[in-house]
């Protein structure tokens, strides 16, 4: 088996009374595409928003590769090489796509490389008729599209997506599951999702979150077959 | 024991000082989330309209408490309408047109009034404690601080209105899908919020030399007072105003005046890195 | 694009230089001096609002601060090289310490205004504080609401006793106007501005990017400080006394006023605010019909009700629109300024 390269032991997050992540022990490895489903409120996007510095867990532990970084900032976690994409498109309206995704490249390379590298995100991304536009200005899959690019021009080894596919209809959908898919031939990934039909076209492993604690973990199949993970989803208790 | 009666009364002449120059912009900022710069003209509006009804003949409470507040308050609706209602949810923009409001008033009392000093007695006599002299107006600032807090706390927590109140300021939406008119609501938030400014004015104006532009030396305090105080409106405002009262007086009474005061906008400084969304929402959370 | 602007930037640079030679003509020399010292200073607040989204309430705390380090210096130095430059540093390292206590504690605009508004207030209250001969730095006596008259005004470096004063003091002025348009003209290029550009416009993107926001705002925010305190120099040297009114909140609201009007979002609009608005002031203190801050106010509410973008972005809009009426074929490829989106963001 390949190695671990993100974990959390114990991982809690409360927010008053209510505890909306609840003592998870999760792994990731290399190479890996893993989903992580849940109704509202399961805590899958608190979570999400633990392990890349956005909320300061309220206990437990994060190692991305055996370095904990459970009180990390945003910036230092993502500065290890970690692509992460919010769930509302995270972007620069006021700047054109050229200059959004210069940002995130000039990151790790100097002005001439920045400026190849952009290009060839664009290109991977196919986003080459828009890239004079302001983002301010582009429909909501083209700036989810935008923000992919942001997130892969660091040539991140691990990309974190919150629900990549939210907001979005057919063609769009489509493309994105392109995107998800070429990505992950050099990437690992966390994805965040709720849609199922989304989920069945691209994972492989899922997790699923059911009121702060992970609930089953498996393949895409299997666990989509479980009776459990059908009631929760109808919301009916387990 | 006389100094140490002296020092108390002087605290809670301060802390009720703050609750009153305080309160209109804290009704304005709790309810609307807006920041009204244009407080302190709001004020010296107050003490001019008192100063010249009491020179009119009107008996002095009245002008403090009735005229003072009345007519600060209509011309706060009448801002309202004409401008602030055009910026509401653009925060940094309100806060940039009622500062521009504020230099016109200061340019319109300078017209009016010319840059000289007005004043009126206070109506209360002094008297002494064994060796010192206490001004009886204090006294009755304090009352009138107290009055306002255990008021406001009723309409808050009692009446129909403070329902609605409190459901718009915990989410504006809610107002109007109950079927209020959030525009309504909003004038009638202005006009209570300019009234108490006016008010403040009014009660502070025997006090001080009144001149055009007296308002901006209360801006900054009541403008910390407020948002040190955080988002419950009652408790937010007891509790700042009693923190910095207490912080202005006892540093007043060690070194100098100047220093009381530094002393209390540097509080302010450090509870604001420490408490960034203020006292209410860190410490006395879901109160009134 | 790049060649474009840098064209603008050189055409820009020759007409400026054009008008420092005719203005003198039309206007007394010491107003066009004041003119441009504000200019500087309005520059300050442009360039960490429009490009940083940092609305700072007390940019006269700075330029204040500025002011006074100058004086204090000159006194106790008896030269001007050493202390101009000491004006610009605490100020800026000022504006650093200030910087990172907000931005390390992550506050949110409303409470960014506050404190930098009662930082001004409590430098305002100290110097209007310090009449007592207790009050001294070295031989400098801060002097309380009189202010601190008698110091060295700016003299040619390392000639004590050439001293730059009238029309020499005016072109100096100009000069440094003009090369701290340049230099912020190719800061906002660099790669630094167009980071804090970006930061204005969405911080939590580029914290995802893997930057540190806290320390690039930081950084900006002392830039803009040390700005204003050569400002705060110039205008020492120019006023020859120095008074707490420096740090007044009128002083702070002035410089606002100026961006506003200008146009935040570009360094042209900053400039062409104060140097509009400083005639303005300085014709309407020559008449007693109407008052000063009457007028001032209701530009600023006029401003934010009907030209949020204020006169800058509008001019060039009307320029293209007249360019482009008389060259039909032109197309119309200017790209829209950033402005209206770094207030869309502050507004939220």
């Amino acid at each position: 088996m390949s190695n671990i390269i993100l974990e959390t032991h114990n991982l809690s997050m409360k927010f008053g009374g209510v505890v909306a992540v609840d003592n998870v022990d999760f792994t990731l490895r290399e190479n890996e595409l893993r989903c992580l489903i849940g109704p509202n409120g399961a805590g899958k996007s608190t979570f999400f928003k633990c392990i890349t510095g956005l909320h300061k867990p309220s206990s437990g532990n994060i190692y991305i590769q055996g370095e904990e970084t459970t009180h990390w900032h945003t910036h230092e976690i993502s500065h290890l090489g970690i692509g992460i994409k919010t769930q509302v498109p995270n972007v620069m309206d006021g700047l054109s796509v050229w200059e959004n995704i210069w940002l995130s490249a000039r990151r790790y390379n100097d002005v001439k490389n920045a400026n190849r590298r952009v290009d060839s995100v664009i290109e991977r991304i196919k986003i080459g008729d828009i890239a004079k536009r302001l983002v301010g200005e582009l429909a909501h899959g083209q700036r989810q599209r935008v923000e992919l690019a942001i997130v892969l021009a660091a040539d991140p080894w691990l990309v974190i997506l919150d629900e990549p596919a939210a907001g979005m209809t057919g063609v769009d959908v489509e493309i994105m599951i392109d995107i998800i898919k070429e990505i992950n031939r050099h990437a690992a990934m966390i994805i965040v999702e709720h849609d199922m039909q989304f989920i069945k076209s691209i994972a492989d492993q899922v997790t699923v979150f059911y009121q702060g604690s992970i609930l089953m973990e498996d393949n895409v199949d299997i666990v989509l077959a479980d009776q459990r993970v059908r009631d929760v989803y109808l919301g009916r208790k387990v | 024991m006389d100094l140490t009666a002296v020092i108390i009364v002087e605290i809670l002449y301060t802390i009720a000082s703050l609750i009153i120059i305080s309160s209109g912009l804290a009704v304005i900022f709790g309810m609307m989330k807006v920041i009204n710069f244009a407080h302190g003209e709001f004020m010296m509006i107050g003490g001019y309209a008192t100063i010249i009804a009491v020179k009119s003949g009107i008996n002095i409470y009245v002008s403090i408490l009735i005229i003072a507040p009345l007519v600060v308050g209509i011309i706060g609706v009448i801002i309202e309408r004409l401008i602030i209602r055009h910026l509401y949810g653009r925060l940094v923009d309100t806060m940039l047109a009622t500062w521009g409001i504020s230099i016109v008033l200061i340019g319109l009392a300078t017209m009016i009034f010319g840059n000289t000093t007005e004043g009126i007695t206070t109506p209360i006599s002094g008297w002494q404690i064994g060796d010192y002299r206490i001004n009886g107006y204090n006294f009755f600032i304090i009352m009138i601080a107290i009055l306002i807090v255990s008021l406001g706390y009723y309409l808050l927590k009692f009446t129909k209105l403070g329902l609605i109140a409190r459901g718009a300021m915990q989410d504006p939406n809610v107002a109007s899908s109950l079927g209020y008119n959030p525009d309504r609501i909003y004038m009638t938030t202005f006009f209570i919020g300019s009234a108490f400014s006016g008010m403040a004015g009014g009660i502070l104006a025997p006090l001080v030399g009144l001149t055009p532009n007296w308002g901006t030396a209360y801006i900054a305090k009541a403008f910390i007072t407020v948002v040190v105080g955080g988002p419950s409106i009652i408790t937010g405002l007891l509790s700042s105003s009693t923190l910095f009262g207490s912080v202005n007086q006892i540093f007043s009474f060690i070194t100098t005046p100047v220093w009381g005061e530094v002393a209390l906008l540097v509080t302010a400084i450090i509870l604001l890195r420490l408490l960034p969304k203020g006292i209410t929402n860190s410490i006395f959370r879901g109160k009134l | 694009m790049q060649s474009i602007s840098q064209k603008r930037l050189v055409s820009g640079v020759i007409l400026a230089l054009l008008a420092m030679y005719i203005l003198p003509n039309f206007i007394e020399y010491s107003t066009l001096s004041l003119l441009i010292i504000y200019a500087i200073l309005a520059l300050s607040l442009g360039l960490i609002w429009g490009f940083g989204g940092i609305l700072c309430f007390g940019q006269a705390a700075f330029f204040g601060l500025g002011a006074y380090s100058y004086a204090v210096f000159a006194v106790n130095i008896g030269e001007s090289s050493i202390p101009f430059i000491l004006a610009i540093l605490t100020p800026a390292l000022f504006a650093l310490i200030l910087g990172a206590i907000m931005f390390y504690g992550k506050l949110s605009d409303v409470y960014l205004g506050v404190i930098t508004l009662v930082v001004t207030l409590i430098l305002f209250r100290f110097a209007n504080s310090t009449a007592g001969p207790e009050y001294a730095i070295g031989k400098a006596r801060l002097g309380g609401f009189n202010g601190m008259p008698n110091f060295h005004t700016l003299n040619v470096p390392g000639m004590p006793d050439v001293y730059i004063w009238d029309l020499d003091f005016y072109y100096v002025c100009f000069i440094l106007l003009i090369i701290c348009f340049i230099s912020l003209y190719f800061l906002i290029k660099s790669s630094f501005g167009r980071i804090c550009i970006a930061i204005g416009q969405n911080e939590q993107r580029i914290e995802l990017i893997g930057y540190d926001v806290r320390k690039y705002k930081t950084i900006f925010f002392g830039i803009g400080g040390g700005l204003a305190g050569l400002a705060g120099a110039l205008y020492a040297s120019w006023a020859e006394i120095v008074t707490p009114g420096l740090f007044s909140l009128s002083q702070s609201a002035e410089i606002i006023i100026w961006c506003i009007v200008g146009g935040v979002g570009t360094l042209s609009g900053p400039i062409l605010g104060a140097v509009i608005l400083g005639l303005l002031k300085y014709y309407l203190g020559q008449q007693s019909l109407v008052d000063n801050n009457l007028v001032i106010g209701s530009i600023l509410v006029l401003f934010v009700l009907f030209l949020p973008n204020g006169l800058s972005p509008a001019l060039a809009n009307l320029w293209v629109k007249i360019t482009v009426k008389t060259k039909s074929r032109r197309p119309n490829t200017r790209r829209k300024k950033v402005s209206r989106a770094v207030r869309g963001i502050h507004n939220e």
